[in-house]
């Protein structure tokens, strides 16, 4: 007898416990004080954020704070024009890695603060190099999301 | 390498949305099929290797559910998760290891089955500080498409050529689950998903399995006419934190260079004939060839544009069509091996390239190729 295979629903949802660590904790206990904490690396010098208990390349413990700049450039972006489960939010938005002063490295984030309609207008506004600087929210919780986006500035 | 492994055969399904057959069924079908081509028993496997990923599969421990499936019922039998050519690199050890004359390799995923690639790759960014402003693989290879264009400044009629070129060559390869003729005009007409990225500049998944036996040199002989030697092996691992790296110059060129080292590779863009790499989007089959040393940075769009790439060009890539041919996500760097097999062997069909002495097969995993891994091939 030929059957057509019968398709199974199934819905997984699932409880974890993920300690972030003493140093994610203080980096993020600082978003509460609007201050973006990195670590610096004693021996490749350079300022690493998020704030993190050792630099991977070079292999030491970074136990120096230092604090970065809420300003900063913009390396790369994308305007996210499609949907998924467990999204951030209803698109459109734009995504971005912002190089902030101060730091090293880079840290992926929203860019806001900007009409949306059209992909040229965007990029009017947006684009590599583009100056940038964080809009926190008014109630911080110490959350990446403390900061709503970077905002172009100039 | 001392000793030599190769690859005995190669078997693959017939790729595609929604296959009736369940995960056990789909992997019984390549074992089976491949046992029978190369006329061996069960009991003659020395050791099998699968690869699969839990959360891609609905099952916290994917192998469990197909384990004596694949042939491994009451033997050796272990798992490499994330990416199938890691599968391929531990069953080559355990045969190098001496223990072991035969090594099977499966991979297999049903992508129809599970949430999107964009959701469960958001689950593969860490909890704290990527997965809440939803990065993924699409973003994260959208977030360095933008920085390629900025960079060499390629138009889109040039990137688009990638998609026409191997949706193309899919057609022609019969385990495809897609293909067709397209021109340049409908890729640039498809929907603008995550700006560079259109919706066709990027390959939907696919639900597919193959299967690849290896053996020491001496086994492989008797087992097979065309055996394909493993000629070296390369993988590197980039940053977890994806503002740590270097999103032009990562891992990829590191595997490239002990890959292309322990082949003797001097010349990658003379000698290999064929490649078949993970063209996760348009954009990554350029930035992929140009960091596997195949041309300079900035000059891989014009080779599309030349025809170097294409079928019947000096260097083809991915005459099998690719992953927008078949993307079934776990799976596929086992099938880029396997298709590069394949064009070493003349097996390749109406995808075949002429005169192939040398390939490269190339596999990719994690948020903009965290991790990288390349093989070389060859008769």
């Amino acid at each position: 007898m030929a059957v057509k295979s019968r398709i199974v629903k199934g819905f997984i949802s699932l409880p974890y416990n993920w300690s972030m660590g003493p140093t994610t904790t203080r980096f993020y206990e600082e978003f509460k004080n609007k201050r973006i904490m990195g670590t610096r690396c004693e021996k490749c010098n350079r300022v690493l954020i998020p704030a993190r208990s050792f630099c991977s390349g070079c292999f030491v413990e970074t136990t120096n704070w230092v604090q970065v700049s809420d300003e900063g450039t913009i390396r790369t972006w994308v305007l996210i024009n499609f949907s998924y489960e467990g999204q951030p939010m209803a698109p459109p938005y734009i995504t971005g890695i912002i190089d902030l002063d101060g730091a090293d490295v880079g840290l992926p984030h929203f860019v806001g603060g900007v009409e949306l309609d059209d992909l040229e207008t965007v990029a009017k506004k947006v684009r590599i190099g583009g100056r940038v600087k964080a809009v926190w929210k008014e109630n911080r919780e110490g959350h990446i999301l403390d900061i709503d986006y970077f905002k172009p500035i100039n | 390498m001392t000793q030599r492994v190769a690859i005995v055969d190669f078997v693959q399904t017939k790729h595609g949305e929604a296959l009736e057959e369940n995960v056990r069924e789909l992997t019984f079908g390549v074992v089976r099929k491949l046992l029978d081509r190369v006329d061996m028993d069960r009991s003659e496997i020395g050791t099998m290797i699968s690869s699969s990923a839990d959360y891609w599969q609905g099952t916290s421990c994917s192998n469990s559910y197909y384990y004596d499936a694949a042939g491994g019922n009451l033997k050796s039998g272990s798992k490499v998760t994330e990416d199938s050519v890691f599968a391929l690199i531990y069953g080559m050890m355990r045969i190098l290891s001496g223990h072991h004359r035969t090594a099977l390799v499966v991979g297999v995923t049903k992508c129809s089955e599970c949430p999107s690639e964009n959701t469960l790759t958001n689950l593969a960014a860490d909890p704290f500080f990527h997965r809440p402003v939803g990065l993924n693989t699409v973003v994260a290879e959208a977030l360095q498409a933008r920085m390629y264009l900025d960079q060499y400044g390629p138009s889109e009629e040039q990137i688009a050529r990638v998609v026409v070129k191997n949706m193309s060559n899919a057609e022609r390869n019969p385990y495809s689950h897609r293909g067709g003729k397209f021109s340049i005009g409908e890729i640039l007409s498809s929907s603008m998903m995550a700006a560079p990225l259109r919706c066709m500049d990027v390959p939907s998944t696919s639900d597919g399995a193959c299967a690849l036996l290896l053996a020491d040199e001496h086994t492989a002989r008797q087992l097979t006419d065309k055996p394909v030697f493993i000629h070296g092996i390369g993988w590197s691992v980039d940053h977890t934190y994806i503002g740590d790296r270097d999103l032009l110059n990562g891992a990829l060129p590191k595997a490239a260079e002990m890959a292309y080292s322990r082949a003797g590779v001097k010349n990658p863009s003379k000698e290999i004939d064929v490649v078949e790499l993970s063209d996760v989007t348009s954009f990554h089959e350029i930035m992929w060839m140009e960091q596997l040393g195949l041309c300079d940075a900035g000059n891989g769009f014009r080779l599309v544009e030349q025809g170097v790439t294409a079928l019947d060009g000096r260097l083809p890539v991915n005459p099998s069509g690719g992953l927008f041919g078949a993307n079934p996500f776990v799976a596929r760097g086992l099938i880029r091996v396997g298709e590069a097999c394949l064009q070493l062997r003349g097996e390749a069909g109406d995808h075949q390239v002429p005169r192939v002495n040398k390939a490269l097969a190339h596999s990719v995993h994690g948020l903009g190729g965290q991790s990288h891994s390349v093989v070389i091939l060859g008769n």
